[in-house]
């Protein structure tokens, strides 16, 4: 079994105003200095098989073709 | 012309869809489950509005790879006429059909109400029913209509005049960049928009802005 961790984030340059609307919550916490907050996705993934190499390059590919969308995030994949 | 309704589950505008197209063209379109491999000869393929797949990890993300999307982008490139309304354009673009995303709007708010939009490109088989440059009435409802393309295909969308629709006088609901409402593809077969014409067709909605739109579809224009 391999596990691996991806990791979806916005674009620089993309608006998130989730993202503002959580910092606006930490300030009302009294959390100080938060200069800014970005939201993402994680997606926890088992894969059958011993493949690494292989599975790197599905997990790849299952990222451009459906878990994010390339016009606003960027991924990253982490085998674990 | 011949007309068809595509069905996910989740959606939940498309008995307005299949009034609107029967009431206009005067024959009910044909339905299309998810699951289909092809779709029967039409002239014009309707993706309609609602909530496909629960919004799972992003609006129309999950519909856009069903079975059905791929006999829908086949008809496409042959020139059939799609049209995406609300979570209809959020398949289209998940489907790649159309250039760019739409995200979280601006306001974090769902937006029901009522906007004005202005005509940009009145030379569409959508829009040909109106002029450029008009003002039409158009109900909004959706919680992700907020369009954005970076700087290189908005460059493009508008020099290929392929805007087709701009939130008018300041309506803009969810904050899309420069207030697009709607876009056509390179062809201009296709059409995503985020408002919903199929709700102001007759008197009983209180005007028929939006049905102009449907009859340049279906060639019921002069």
């Amino acid at each position: 079994m391999i596990r691996a961790r991806i990791t979806v984030t916005l674009k620089n340059g993309v608006l998130d105003p989730q993202g503002k609307a959580i910092e606006g919550g930490l300030s009302a916490l009294g959390f100080s200095g938060v200069h800014s907050v970005r939201q993402g996705k994680v997606f926890d993934v088992e894969l059958d098989g011993v493949d690494r190499s292989a599975a790197e390059s599905d997990l790849k590919a299952m990222c451009e073709k459906l878990l994010a969308n390339l016009v606003i995030e960027n991924y990253s994949v982490d085998l674990l | 012309m011949k007309s068809a309704v595509v069905l996910l589950p989740g959606l939940n505008r498309d008995r307005d869809m299949i009034a609107a197209l029967t009431k206009i063209a005067g024959t009910p379109p044909a339905t299309v489950w998810q699951t289909d491999t092809s779709i029967p000869a039409v002239d014009l393929i309707v993706i309609p509005g609602g909530f496909s797949y629960g919004d799972y990890l992003r609006c129309g993300a999950i519909a856009a790879r069903m079975p059905v999307m791929r006999a829908v982008a086949e008809a496409a490139h042959r020139g059939v006429r799609v049209l995406g309304v609300c979570n209809g354009f959020q398949i289209l673009l998940e489907a790649g059909l159309l250039p760019g995303a739409l995200m979280r709007n601006a306001s974090l708010k769902f937006v029901c109400k009522e906007v004005m939009l202005e005509v940009v490109n009145a030379d569409t088989v959508f829009t040909r029913g109106y002029a450029a440059g008009q003002a039409i009435r158009c109900p909004v409802a959706h919680h992700d209509g907020n369009y954005f393309a970076d700087a290189q295909t908005l460059a493009r969308l508008k020099g290929e005049n392929r805007i087709a629709f701009r939130y008018a006088g300041g309506s803009n609901p969810n904050g899309s960049i420069e207030d697009i409402a709607a876009i056509v593809s390179e062809k201009g077969n296709v059409m995503g928009m985020m408002p919903h014409p199929e709700n102001l067709i007759e008197a009983a909605h209180g005007g028929s802005d939006g049905r102009a739109l449907f009859e340049g579809a279906l060639d019921m224009v002069a």
